[in-house]
């Protein structure tokens, strides 16, 4: 049937056997082999089970938690990436170079460093928590907090994913739009911005899926009170911590499932982009 | 060099006046941009290193080069040093399969490529332990013959190469479908094998984005906790990577050291930024200079 | 860009990859060359011991302790690994297979799981002095120096104006010795009613505005963040932190009653049955009932079992009133009852439908 599937078309290229081969292979051995074990554990419970584990009432708590502060990270990146690229593109101003870098940090930095920190700068007697604590705002052990963090983590990819395409852009038809008589806003609005806008949502479609998955930087800021501020990787945890493998298995496969059809949406989505270049 | 990489090259675009913002709106637009960064970036940056250097430089020497610490540097060279040329491999690999060749159920194989991305750390380590841990299907034959997977570096090593393994290939893919075959096709039918074609041409091309997607996928290997931690049985001098080591540190309340152990990584990871920023400018100064020796006409005399 | 140069550039990558591949397999020739050679000399013999958070600096002194003794009967060096986590995920990793040779955990609880998969044999309890707890601790309260909110006992942590820190107990062994030592007070006050004595800790459980994943996560919310009133905390943990963290910002306050928290010690049996280890390693836990290791639990506030040393650090230990575990069932019947899911502690969190 894969075969089938992966009929080619002809080319006078080599090596599609080979590579495709190794491809394959490689993908399997490393990632569809481990990820069926989740589905594998899952196999010994009927559907009505599998249900009534994935929609206890803390699971479906960390659900909006973890879908709610993903998608206002993912939201908050794609508005203040798509400006630090802008200005990363088009304006000049010192230490950009060092600005431009600095992007990938979150990237690099472990995520346990990232939560660590991020507490210490945000807990009330942080740096900074100790502003948002005068105005009586409570920033770690909050939402917010877990907020924060996943806008941490996420942060590089609105603006690594809109950068080439703001370069790439022909200005002349900036000046074109000038020329007949739009105001800045309007050329934005009317033209740079449609072309900007499946990098854009490829950026924060992955942001969002990053920021779905993340664990080691959440757990530290979070406070993790029960149908608070757990998030859906901690239950997982938690489950595995009553050695309730099957349990976990079953939350695993639900945010599997999850992050399968978001970057399947993600893909389509580039193809999109890359055809609208084209 | 036809389809040249789109990739973060900082040039400036041509400013005039009917193409640019007023100079409050761009200062506006900078300002925020800086302020969002600097609050997300530049301050737990600082911090990390503020608090690293809490109790001096003496005491920042000692707890970077105490053997705990000195082992966890050491697994986790190991790591990267296994992890990346693996997935370097397979992005190359990948890459050619997907973008020089048309076949069925394209999408379908890309979006499995990108899962290991969008899968939890915790999951990542889970899976592994399904399989080589004690509740696994090789736990069996892997105990009666003494190999030790999990708890011990090969189990940290297949964690860590799930969790990167998607970074090459990604970086590989658009620019290599961007650039098309005709290239290659021409080098093909100049008689160069497939190998030369290979080593020659496509290589030349994408090598920026290669080094891009190493050095990305080697950051991100570095830095990696979740994943790693389900697998590693924290044992102290053998099997902690930084990250566990600078979590140990934490968790014995040995703030200093582990900041000082943190702020070693976050310097690596700004190293390997460096390296990234100072590749992109030399490229852009070498094809400068090509183009003012050669002319516009270079591409048409290569072969 | 010339043939030339791109000619040069694919060499270079060669050899960059080359490079690459050689240290990479020059690196695990090297880790496993070295594995050899420690088992090719059966004079040194290396155990794991696989424990729980707080126990990381009464190890740290116990082990060296022990390889000194150890080489002295016998001539053998000793070497013994620490693997130290919150105690369920380190039952969990030996569980999963992590060759540990003794494992040291917060709570039987964690040993039975051990126990069940036929890791460590039945009788384990039996094996060594007070079921196989070799010092003990209890959890009283940490309150910031002058104890400003006037913390006496268990019934002021319901206080409105009172914020809690304890950790969350489905993930921290500690925490589990936490709600039961509260839950043993509840029973007491309420003349053995559950349901008031649900009510009571559910009352002290919406006073906590962080659950952290470990009793080491806690007490560095206390400390380092601030946040709270009152930490509820291993006996240990809170002489540790007034003495290491923070001289004169912390005051210790004892309970009237509290729980005798007594983390036990086991042999792996199936892994030293493997290794060869076990008499080492089997020496290694009756060290820890010898005066000299009763001496270093005690200097790092574990209260020893054996009664000349107890007297010697008498002062160092406020007095209160202890019940234990088994006044409340047992590991057995209370864990189930308390922390399994829709246990008392999911209970008191998932609002009734």
């Amino acid at each position: 049937m894969l075969k089938q599937l992966l009929q080619k078309k002809h080319s006078i290229l080599p090596g599609f056997g080979l590579t495709l081969g190794f491809t394959l292979f490689y993908l399997g051995l490393i990632v569809l082999v481990p990820l069926s074990t989740i589905f594998l554990k899952t196999l010994g419970l009927s559907v009505q089970q599998i249900w009534a584990i994935a929609t206890e009432p803390r699971l479906v708590a960390s659900y909006k938690l973890s879908l709610g502060a993903s998608l206002a990270a993912a939201a908050l990146n794609a508005v203040f990436g798509l400006i630090v690229a802008w200005v990363l593109v088009r304006y000049q101003f010192p230490g950009k170079k060092i600005i431009d870098g600095l992007v990938d940090l979150p990237f690099a930095l472990p995520t346990a460093v990232a939560g660590i920190t991020l507490t210490t700068l945000f807990a009330p007697n942080g740096w900074i928590g100790q502003y948002f604590a005068a105005a009586g705002i409570k920033v770690a052990f909050s939402p917010l907090g877990v907020v924060i963090a996943l806008t941490f983590i996420s942060l590089p990819f609105v603006v690594r994913m809109v950068q080439p395409i703001l370069q790439s852009l022909d200005q002349e038809v900036e000046e074109a739009a000038a020329c007949l008589g739009a105001n800045r806003w309007q050329t934005f609005v009317k033209i740079i911005f449609p072309e900007l806008l499946p990098a854009l949502l490829t950026g924060f479609a992955l942001a969002f899926a990053r920021a779905l998955g993340e664990y080691g930087s959440v757990v530290f800021i979070s406070g993790n009170m029960p149908m608070q501020t757990e998030i859906t990787p901690l239950l997982i945890m938690i489950k595995l911590e009553q050695y309730d493998y099957t349990g976990a298995s079953v939350v695993a496969a639900v945010m599997l499932v999850a992050s399968f059809l978001l970057l399947f949406l993600i893909n389509i989505l580039q193809w999109w982009s890359s055809t609208r270049h084209a | 060099m036809a389809g040249h990489i789109a990739l973060r090259q900082g040039t400036a675009a041509p400013q005039s006046r009917t193409t640019t913002e007023s100079p409050v709106m761009r200062w506006l637009l900078i300002g925020i941009a800086l302020t969002f960064l600097g609050l997300m970036l530049v301050i737990p940056l600082i911090a990390v290193f503020a608090k690293a250097l809490e109790s001096g430089f003496a005491l920042y020497l000692k707890a970077i080069s105490e053997p705990d610490a000195l082992a966890a540097i050491r697994l986790t060279l190991l790591t990267v040093a296994f992890a990346v040329p693996l997935n370097a491999a397979f992005g190359l690999a990948a890459a050619w399969a997907i973008a020089k060749f048309d076949f069925r159920g394209k999408n379908f194989l890309i979006t499995l490529i990108d899962l290991p991305f969008a899968v939890s750390p915790v999951i990542a380590g889970l899976v592994f332990v399904f399989l080589f841990g004690k509740p696994g299907i090789f736990w069996p034959w892997l105990s009666e013959h003494g190999i030790k997977i999990i708890f011990a570096p090969p189990g940290i090593i297949l964690a860590t190469i799930f969790v990167t393994f998607p970074f090459i290939a990604r970086e590989l893919i658009p620019l290599m479908q961007a650039q098309g075959t005709t290239e290659e096709e021409a080098a093909l039918t100049l008689g160069a094998s497939g190998w030369k074609t290979f080593w020659y041409v496509t290589l030349p091309n994408i090598k920026w984005a290669l080094i891009y997607g190493v050095i990305l996928a080697s950051a991100r290997a570095v830095g990696e906790f979740g994943a790693v931690s389900v697998v590693s049985g924290h044992i102290r001098g053998s099997t902690n990577t930084l990250p566990l080591h600078v979590e140990i540190l934490y968790n014995e309340y040995q703030f200093v050291a582990a900041f000082a152990v943190a702020s070693l990584m976050t310097l690596m990871a700004i190293f390997t930024l460096l390296i990234k920023n100072f590749v992109e400018w030399k490229v852009n100064q070498q094809a400068e200079k090509a183009a003012i020796h050669h002319g516009q006409t270079e591409d048409n005399h290569e072969y | 860009m010339s043939y030339f140069k791109r000619k040069l550039w694919a060499g270079k990558i060669q050899l960059v990859i080359a490079l690459m591949l050689i240290a990479a397999v020059g690196l695990t020739g090297c880790s496993t060359k070295q594995e050899a050679a420690d088992t090719k000399k059966p004079a040194e013999v290396t155990l794991l011991n696989v424990s729980y958070d707080p126990t990381r600096e009464l190890y740290k002194e116990f082990n060296e302790s022990f390889a000194k003794f150890w080489q002295a009967k016998t001539g053998q060096a000793v070497t013994v690994k620490q693997s130290h986590g919150g105690s369920g995920k380190q039952a969990r990793s030996v569980l999963e297979g992590l060759e540990a040779d003794v494992v040291t955990l917060a709570l039987a609880d964690d040993i039975y799981p051990l126990r069940d998969a036929g890791l460590i044999s039945a009788d384990w309890e039996k094996r060594l002095a007070n079921n196989a707890t070799p010092y003990t601790s209890t959890i009283v309260f940490l309150v910031r120096k002058g104890n400003p909110k006037n913390i006496k006992d268990w019934d002021d942590l319901i206080r409105p104006d009172v914020s809690v820190i304890t950790p969350n107990p489905k993930t921290s062994g500690g925490a589990r010795w936490n709600h039961l030592a509260a839950w043993g007070y509840g029973l007491r006050k309420f003349n053995n009613d559950e349901n008031q004595t649900k009510d009571f800790l559910a009352k002290i459980y919406k006073n906590v505005p962080v659950l952290d994943t470990g009793a080491r996560g806690s007490t560095t919310t206390f400390v380092e963040r601030g946040i709270g009133d009152v930490l509820i905390a291993w006996e240990n943990e809170a002489l540790m932190a007034t003495i290491e963290l923070g001289k004169d910002k912390f005051d210790i306050v004892a309970p009237s009653i509290s729980i005798l928290a007594e983390p036990p010690v086991a042999v792996v049996d199936k892994v030293v049955e493997k290794k060869g280890t076990r008499e080492v390693a089997t020496a290694y836990l009756e060290y820890l009932y010898t005066e000299q290791g009763q001496e270093i639990a005690a200097k790092n506030f574990y209260r020893p079992r054996n009664e000349t040393v107890a007297q010697k650090y008498a002062n160092q230990f406020p007095k209160l009133n202890l019940f234990t575990i088994a006044d409340l069932g047992g590991w057995n019947e209370a864990g189930k009852k308390h922390f399994a899911d829709g246990g008392i502690f999911d209970q008191i969190y998932t609002p009734k439908k």
